[in-house]
This record gives C-alpha cells, structure tokens and sequence, in this order.
C-alpha cells in the first residue's frame, strides 16, 4: 500500500500545516540492504511527512532498526535515496545530516555530568557559554529535570536517563527526530507515562519523528501513522486505526492487536465460517477461501434474544483467566475452531463460566473482517 | 531438639531457628575462605617470609649488627644513582613506546567483530606464551653484527656496515617493548571493549566528527585501560632483568642487574637486599600513585 495517495486523515493534514514551519519530509526510494545473500531491506519507499510522527513496527528481523540506521547515516545502503526536504542525504556523514537520535540505552556520555551531555550539541556549534547554559536549561525544564544539571548520569535512574538523552536531542533544534526503541528499557508504568509525554513533546516541536518500536501498543498509543515491516519490507502503512480496524492482511492482524482467526469458504457469494453463514460489509471474492478476523473485545457474550446486526456463533467455554479488568474467555465453536474473546468485568459477578458450559457469541457485521487468503504480505 | 519442633498452629510460641540459620550462614562463608586458604598460604610462605628476611638482611652488616650501612652507601655512591636513573629512564621510554604502538593496536581490534578480535588476540597474545629466554634470544640473533636485520639491511643497500642494533639502550628497549607490549594491549582492549559503540553513534548523531567524537567520547573513556596498562607496564619494567642482562650486554645496568651482580659477584647479600627493598617501595608508590590519579575511573576494576 502506498501513502502519497492517501487523503482520508484529516489529523495528518493538520498536523502537517501546524509544523511545516520547520519540519523537513523524509523521502526513502528504493533503498535495498542486504547481508551476504540475505536481504535485510528490500527495496524500502517510505515517506514520512513533515512534522509527522512516523513509527516502524516490526518483528526482530524485520530490518525496522536497519531502516532507522540507514536514515541516521550509521549503515551503508547497498543502493537507494534518501531526502531530507530537498536534500539528498544517503552519502552524507552521520553527523552532518543534523539528527536528533535517541537510543534504547540512552547512549549517555557517562565521563560528562547532566548539562555537559545536553550542552554536547550546542558547544559543538559553538554557541556561546551564556546562551549553552540558559538553553541547556530550558531544555531540562521541558523534561522536569531542572536543576539537574551538575549531577552524574550514574546517579540517575532509568527514567531520568532517558529525559535526559531526549533533552539532549532536541537542544539543538534539529528538524528530524530518529528514536530506536527508546522506552523498551523502562519498567511497565513508566513507559505509559513516556509515551504520552513523548506524544506531547511532539505535539508541542512538530519535529518530523521516526520511531521504532516492537511493541504494537506503543505503536498505536504515540503514532500518526505505523509502518509495519516484515522480512526487510513494508506490510503496511497506515494510522493506528485504520490498521486495527482492517489489517488487510493476516500477518498484519496477528502482528497488531490479539485475534483469532476462522477459515471462510465463499461459494457463489455466500460466506460460511464455523458451520454458519457470515455476513461481512465486502467479500474478497466470490468463491474461494478467506479468513476472518475476531478481536477478542469486538466479540460479545449474546443473551438468547440477543444477535441483531451480528454474525452469531454457538460455542463452548474451554477456560477463562481473571485479568482484572477484563475477563478473558476462551471457547470453542461448533467445529472446534478456538477463538476468544475479552469481557469487561463487573463488580458483584458470579465465577466465570466453567468450562463446557454452551454460550453463543456474537460479533457486529461492521466489526467482521475478512482477508483475502494469500501468502504474507500485501505488497 | 526439644518439643519446641512439635506443630504449633498457632505459630506463637517455638524455635524460629535463629540461631541455626546463622551458624548455616557462617559455616558457608568459613567453606568460601577455605577455597582461598592455599593460595594464601602459598603467598604468605613464599611472598611475605623471603621478602621480610630480606628487609631484615638489608638491616645488617658484613659482621651481622645492626646497621644502616647499606643504604648510606646508595646513597654516597653515585653508580648507584645511575643504575636508577637507568631503570627509571627504561622503563618510562618502554611505556611510552608501548603506549604509542598499543593503544592503535587496541583500538583496532576493539573495533573489530568480536570473531576476528580473538583471533587478532591470539597473535597479539602468542609471544606470552613463549619462553621469555626463547624470544630474547630470537631477539639477539635478529639483531646482532651478522644477524637478519644487519644481513637484509646491507643487502638492500641501507646501510654499508653492519649497525650496532645490540648490547646497548636501543637493543635492549626493542626487546622489552616487544615482552611488554601484551600487558598494555589486554587491560586496553578490555576497557575500549567495554566502551559502547553507540555513544559515537550518539556523538556523531549531535553533530561530532569521527575524530572529535573519539577525543571527547572514545578517549577520556579509555583513560582508565591506559592508566592500568601503563602502570602494569612501568612496573614490570622496574624490575625486568633477563632481557636487559642479554640484550644491553653489560652496558644497561638497572637495578635488577645490580642485584644480580651484588649477589653473584660480591656475595653481599645486605646490599642486594637493600636494593630489592629500595624497589619495592619504588614500586608501590608507583602503584599507589597511579591507583590516586585514576580514582574513581576504577583502575584496577574493569574499567566501567
């Protein structure tokens, strides 16, 4: 799927207006990398759009952090272009192509206190002391480490460590932001309350960003819109929703969100999954094999006289895990096909179902998705 | 025990094994010192008894009395001063020498995959595991009158007649350069190992070249490998006696020559004592001095 044709995201376009002051696009054709005779990156065209946060999502081995080190200028391309703006950038040094890089180990200078590792930048350019410290400063203020600046990097924890290399980043005002899975060494908790303040960060510089992660929630949570790669190519690029709400192909749905999947046959137009006829707002084709998409939070628990507007299914309860605020299901259909699906709870409920007790199960026509039955990919 | 081991539901009253879980815990740490005991006790008996016999020789005169006399006499005597000044100008260019073609050498194969690394080491590590005696006299047949260099030298027509290569300062600092150069290459390499490739990455990402990358980042972080290799290397040198013998053909006297020569020669076993111990506290300044300038780099930890 290609990007420059795509005008339904109204967010984008505003967000693109808002930062187009300063922010650079980034412009990838073709670039190909390969290791001996296996191929890391595969003939990439990627474009992130100016002041867009941009996020590569993939699989270890997916050649998301090889893309991201090639646009920084750390690895050598076998072949392809790279623009920044106008600029083409794909020979041009690491340090000349004016990158703010964030690393997953911060990559903090340890022999250099707070204020010298964010003054790093500005002294190179030779900015004056006065003004290094007062922007070194404020820069740490952006990140509430005001007052930090004369202490050891030893002496701060995971968490502070990484304002402070995102502070360090950003001090000079660069017009691409690169980060490489920059949150995956915090704890649970934190990384949640980094990643809404990196989107706020975001929000308030409009610096072009690219960011890589392996974590899908985090892909959805922080991005504009989520490029999904797969063995050195782009599955499939897109915003957060419209990749979970019709993944388009099967190792995109396995990759983003929990499903289950059910084989489909169509016979002269007519779908059938589990025993029962399938109504879906499009079909693939109209003979042949599909597969259909459940999310284990679009699936309902149905009463006897529930079911208008839905695909239904019998099935019955093989096991149920208490997750706190969810209850997760899992069941088997008629035909034995496992699928599950997620309950929020209640205060004041009885035990889950046991298992082997019968239950029907119901999913929204609008929620039903079917994906064409094909090898990986939809390039 | 007593009935206190009988079940107790209530959990009030009974032994909660205090006292045998602390002597479980120091019977364990008396089973971990013993594991050191031998090689304690072979320290004590050959390291400590022998040197503490020869600081009380150096105390004593020809007669056996109490006396100073063997360090008055290092001090009058200016053959002495010089055989210092010797060691300590040796030892100092051998460093030196050693750090100019070491620390490249390290940051080469720091740099390196770690595969051909260890296979770089192994060449870099062979020399060690040869004789010390086998390559100095490898040394001394390279470099004499008719040897390969002098032959090779004339034959391409570089020099007429044959060079004095050895049994002077120059022979004898090629030799120990090449004995020395492994222990400054292997606390190096460990500590430009250690030294995250991504802060370059970062450096260079904020805008730094290659090589004002590697002055402010590569460097200053490295500091602390050249510190304990040039310690390492110094010290070793202080004391170094076969290769000068042989390659300064009596013409580089250091201090452990003189030793030899006190004991061999002249059979005074108080001077040569007093030598020896003279050495030593030359030696563990050093030591304690290079321990101090790099405090808090941790020296002689790993380098972190």
């Amino acid at each position: 799927m290609r990007l420059a044709d795509d005008h339904r995201r109204p967010r984008d376009a505003a967000a693109s207006t808002a930062a187009s002051a300063t922010a650079l696009p980034i412009a990838v054709r073709r670039l190909s990398k390969a290791y001996g005779a296996v191929p890391v990156l595969d003939e990439i065209d990627l474009d992130v759009r100016p002041g867009e946060f941009l996020t590569l999502l993939g699989p270890s081995g997916s050649g998301k952090t090889t893309l991201l080190m090639a646009i920084a200028g750390f690895l050598r391309p076998d072949q392809g272009s790279i623009r920044f703006g106008e600029r083409e950038v794909v020979r041009l040094a690491p340090h000349k192509r004016e990158i703010g890089m964030v690393f997953q180990n911060y990559a903090l200078f340890p022999h250099m206190d707070v204020a010298r590792n964010v003054g790093f930048p500005l002294r190179l350019r030779r900015v004056p002391a006065a003004e290094t410290a007062r922007r070194v400063e404020a820069a740490l203020e952006m990140f509430q480490l005001g007052g930090y600046g004369s202490r050891c990097i030893d002496q701060l924890s995971g968490g502070q460590r990484q304002r402070v290399a995102l502070a360090r980043a950003i001090v000079f005002e660069p017009r691409i932001i690169l980060m490489d899975e920059p949150l995956s060494a915090l704890d649970k908790q934190l990384r949640e309350r980094m990643q809404i303040e990196l989107r706020q960060l975001h929000e308030r510089l409009g610096t072009t960003t690219v960011y890589v992660t392996h974590d899908q929630r985090e892909a959805l949570t922080m991005s504009d819109r989520v490029a999904i790669l797969d063995q050195g190519r782009i599955a499939r690029i897109d915003t957060p929703r419209a990749i979970y709400d019709d993944p388009g192909s099967r190792f995109v749905a396995e990759f983003i969100g929990e499903s289950s999947f059910l084989d489909v046959t169509i016979a002269d137009g007519v779908a059938r999954a589990g025993g029962v006829a399938i109504r879906a707002s499009s079909l693939p084709a109209r003979q042949g094999r599909c597969t259909m998409v459940l999310r284990p939070e679009r699936l309902h628990l149905l009463a006897p006289d529930e079911g208008e507007g839905m695909n239904c299914f019998d099935a019955r309860v093989t096991g149920a895990v208490y997750q706190g605020d969810t209850l997760l299901l899992q069941a088997a259909l008629g035909d034995g096909s496992p699928v599950s699906l997620r309950v929020t709870t209640r205060g004041g409920e009885g035990p889950p179902p046991a298992p082997g007790t019968p239950v029907r199960i119901g999913i929204a026509v609008s929620d039903t998705v079917l994906l064409p039955d094909e090898a990986r990919g939809a390039k | 025990m007593s009935s206190a081991d009988a079940f107790d539901p209530a959990g009030r009253s009974g032994d909660y094994h205090a006292a045998g879980l602390r002597r479980d815990q120091w019977r364990e740490r008396l089973g971990l010192a013993g594991l050191a005991a031998p090689a304690l006790i072979l320290v004590i008996v050959t390291m400590l008894v022998p040197v503490g016999w020869l600081f009380g020789l150096s105390f004593l005169d020809d007669n056996g009395a109490l006396s100073l006399e063997h360090y008055k006499r290092m001090l009058a005597e200016p053959s002495y001063g010089r055989t210092f000044r010797t060691t300590f100008e040796i030892s100092f260019v051998t460093t030196l020498i050693c750090v100019l073609l070491g620390y490249p050498l390290a940051y080469f194969l720091s740099q390196l995959p770690r595969r051909a690394a260890n296979l770089c080491m192994i060449a870099v590590l062979l020399p060690f595991w040869t004789s010390l005696l086998v390559r100095t006299y490898a040394w001394l047949v390279l470099l004499q009158r008719s040897g390969l260099v002098n032959t090779w030298g004339m034959k391409l027509g570089l020099w007429s007649e044959p060079l004095q290569l050895v049994h002077n300062m120059g022979g004898t600092l090629i030799g120990m350069v090449h004995i020395m150069l492994p222990f400054m290459v292997l606390p190096l390499y460990g500590t430009m190992r250690a030294i995250d490739g991504n802060l370059l990455r970062a450096a260079a990402s904020l805008g730094s070249t290659p090589i004002h990358g590697f002055w402010t980042v590569f460097f200053p972080l490295s500091l602390p490998g050249l510190a304990a290799g040039s310690a390492l290397v110094f010290v070793l040198c202080l004391g170094f006696y076969v290769t000068p013998a042989m390659l300064g053909g009596g013409k580089v006297t250091m201090v452990s020559n003189r030793i030899a020569n006190d004991i061999e020669l002249f059979f005074n076993w108080g001077a040569a004592s007093a030598l020896g111990v003279v050495l030593l506290v030359i030696t563990l300044v050093v030591l304690v001095l290079a321990a101090r300038l790099s405090r808090g780099t941790g020296l002689f930890g790993t380098g972190h």
